[in-house]
């Protein structure tokens, strides 16, 4: 496939589509990081992940509509608020569904991902009913519109930037707390030994309930990220959870840096190969690779040595 | 338990809650349905195959996979294949710019037929192919995965991820496959019109048929030391594998089984509803068959049955009245069915019908009252202490 061009030609072509793909390699750590905690450290999963997601995206898009009716002045800034509603409300909503369901089964993972998968379609559908089924847009403030010249070919845009610092922000603040922090320390403790951990006087249960809701919480900023590089509708979040879920075990599923990395390959592998082949023969090479990789490879990319 | 002869099974109590199956749909459901419905039953019949693919994988060996739509989808588009290739005569397709090949391929400027459509012109072939396809993609899916002993939610994420990728792969290759329409305007099987509605209760029939064929094998297999084994590697898989057991080889045979049984159920899906579409593969769907199975009971074969017709009849009855309301439902199943009877229907018949009939049997003493130890083993297995006492 690469015949058809010449060396200097295919140097700008990767260098074209690997901006591209960085778009999506922010989406990717966005949910990624979300799930890296819920998922890697708890063992959870959480099928509504997405949805949770999109519960940012939504409170950012009323948000900027109270801005823009109220205080049009303060539109500039509108995203930075909205950025910590989208946290605490996606955060709430996480601590009450571990309250609700997930607490109850915490021995049965795979009931897990089939209760989540139930609670996923309940949001979807509410979603449809509060915002209608069409995918709404948020107004982008001033500064955040245009793009940086890099060379003749490549231009970034602006957003596009914007959404991938918060995106590695995110992940060096879960580094930090999950591996530099108290709290992050009792979370670890849980996960590897519980009654250890409770004999110690941590308690398990808030911390389980904690953890959940940060994760939530992180994929509620995710979405409110999201609407600034794209437009959100009910099921927007559903399209990306199994290839989030592929990113979070490629990389192995208790190592940020593994999952960044995945991310980081996924999205250029799929980025790289769409503009030599239709865009699902892309996705569907970069998925069967990541497939085959983990049936020789399942502990993914970045293995945590632990004895078992 | 020993089962001395087969008459002697079905008077047995297993036996005849077999037999009212039977009877519901052979007799009672032909009877009381036009054409119409009956031929949605059967389409709701399809699945209980890949429910009782489930309940064996899922239930008996802990395996989940939410991958079962890929199998479903594969047996479907092998019979369309052939059902296809059977409609587009030179004749037929006289119009076309290339007659003889089906009409999708020449809308997508496809002028050849391609090498893996030739072998559907046979019937023979597409039989075994029904069977042999999803068997064998399960075979290798089952030999790189159990045999580095990814299981659990791993196993899960990587068949959702296998049904996407095949979903992406049916829609994009368009010219190949009829794309995200999927293979439609299937006319006759060998001749026979399959559009009639003595044709559709025919298959119906047929479906009924196959269906207690494969229950009876997985009943077979569920009742031998094989599937003493599944229960055991289910529960202690270390403690198997330690005693010499290869518990990959098991686990890879009842998954290529449960894949069969898929796609069986798929061939005859396709029959009934006449084509064969992508949206039936994918990660929705396949999701969807494994609440089929958990509603019935993920340990009960005949809970799969029921639990897959009871869902899709209530999924074309909410989808014909009130269509907004169905996700709510949907979802509200599978929470309810996880957190507050993880057993299902066929578990909550255990605990609060069983004893009732146990005291009309033991009132009436009538002769089918069967001996204790013949129910007792399924009754004892069917609630694994750690599923039905939870411990905060």
């Amino acid at each position: 496939m690469f015949a058809d061009y010449s060396s200097t030609e295919l140097l700008s072509i990767f260098a074209m589509q690997g901006f591209a793909g960085l778009s999506l390699f922010s989406v990717f750590v966005l949910m990624a990081m979300g799930l890296a905690i819920i998922f890697g450290q708890m063992g959870v999963i959480n099928m509504a992940h997405g949805e949770f997601m999109i519960l940012g995206a939504y409170t950012t898009y009323l948000t900027s509509q109270f801005f823009q009716t109220y205080m049009p002045g303060l539109f500039a800034g509108y995203f930075f608020v909205a950025m910590v509603l989208a946290f605490l409300i996606s955060g709430a909503l996480g601590a009450f569904v571990e309250w609700a369901m997930v607490r109850h089964l915490y021995r049965r993972p795979l009931d897990t991902l089939l209760a989540t998968w139930g609670l996923s379609l309940i949001m979807q559908q509410a979603y449809r009913s509060i915002f209608g089924a069409r995918e709404v847009g948020v107004e982008l403030p001033d500064w955040m519109m245009g793009a940086f010249q890099v060379s003749d070919l490549v231009q970034l845009p602006v957003n596009g930037l914007f959404v991938m610092i918060i995106a590695l922000s995110i992940a060096l603040a879960v580094y930090l707390l999950m591996f530099r922090s108290g709290w992050g320390r009792k979370v670890r403790a849980v996960v590897q030994n519980r009654p250890m951990a409770e004999a110690v006087g941590i308690n398990t249960a808030g911390v389980d309930r904690a953890t959940f809701a940060l994760g939530c919480g992180i994929a509620g900023v995710a979405g409110s990220a999201f609407t600034m590089i794209g437009s959100t509708g009910p099921s927007s979040g559903q399209a990306y959870i199994v290839d989030t879920f592929l990113v979070v075990v490629f990389g192995g599923a208790q190592s940020l840096i593994g999952t960044i990395v995945s991310a980081f390959s996924i999205s250029q592998a799929q980025s790289t190969m769409e503009f030599f082949l239709s865009g699902s023969m892309a996705k569907v090479l970069t998925l069967l690779t990541v497939v085959i990789i983990l049936m020789l490879r399942p502990e993914g990319l970045m293995a945590l040595k632990i004895r078992r | 338990m020993k089962t001395s002869s087969p008459l002697k099974w079905l008077l047995s109590r297993e036996g005849l809650y077999y037999l009212a199956l039977a009877l519901l749909l052979a007799v009672i459901l032909p009877l009381a349905l036009d054409p119409f419905r009956l031929n949605m039953v059967g389409k709701y019949l399809t699945y209980a195959f890949v429910a009782i693919g489930l309940v064996m994988c899922w239930g008996k060996a802990g395996i989940l996979s939410l991958g079962q739509g890929v199998f479903f989808g594969l047996g479907g588009y092998c019979m369309a294949m052939f059902l296809k290739l059977e409609a587009s005569t030179p004749e037929a397709t006289a119009h076309q710019s290339t007659p003889g090949i089906p009409d999708f391929m020449d809308w997508n400027q496809v002028t050849e037929l391609p090498w893996f459509w030739q072998p559907f012109h046979s019937f023979s072939f597409t039989l075994m192919a029904v069977l042999l396809v999803p068997g064998l993609l399960a075979f290798i899916i089952g030999v790189a995965m159990f045999k580095r002993r990814v299981s659990g939610v791993y196993f899960a994420i990587i068949t959702q991820a296998i049904a996407s990728i095949l979903t992406i792969l049916i829609i994009g290759q368009q010219g190949y496959t009829g794309g995200v329409n999927g293979i439609t305007d299937l006319q006759t099987l060998m001749g026979w019109s399959i559009r009639t509605d003595e044709a559709k209760t025919t298959l119906y029939f047929v479906a009924v048929a196959v269906l207690f064929l494969c229950l009876l094998v997985a009943r077979w297999v569920d009742h031998s030391k094989f599937g003493r084994i599944l229960l055991a590697m289910r529960d202690q898989e270390n403690r198997v594998r330690f005693s010499g057991y290869d518990v990959a080889a098991f686990k890879i045979f009842i998954f290529c089984l449960a894949a069969m049984f898929a796609g069986i159920g798929g061939a005859l899906f396709t029959l009934q509803v006449g084509f064969m579409s992508p949206s039936f593969v994918g990660i929705v769907p396949s999701i969807e068959m494994v609440v089929f199975c958990a509603l019935g009971g993920r340990y009960s074969l005949l809970g799969g049955v029921y639990g897959a017709l009871l869902v899709n009849a209530a999924k074309s009855g909410f989808s014909e009245s009130f269509p907004e309301l169905w996700p709510y439902a949907m979802g509200a199943l599978f929470i309810g069915v996880v957190l507050a009877f993880p057993n299902g229907l066929a578990g909550l018949y255990r605990r609060y019908v069983m004893p009732l009939e146990d005291r009309l049997l033991r009132g009436k003493k009538t002769p089918a009252a069967a001996p204790k130890e013949t129910t007792a083993r399924r009754d004892d297995e069917a609630l694994p202490d750690h599923l039905s006492v939870e411990k905060p």
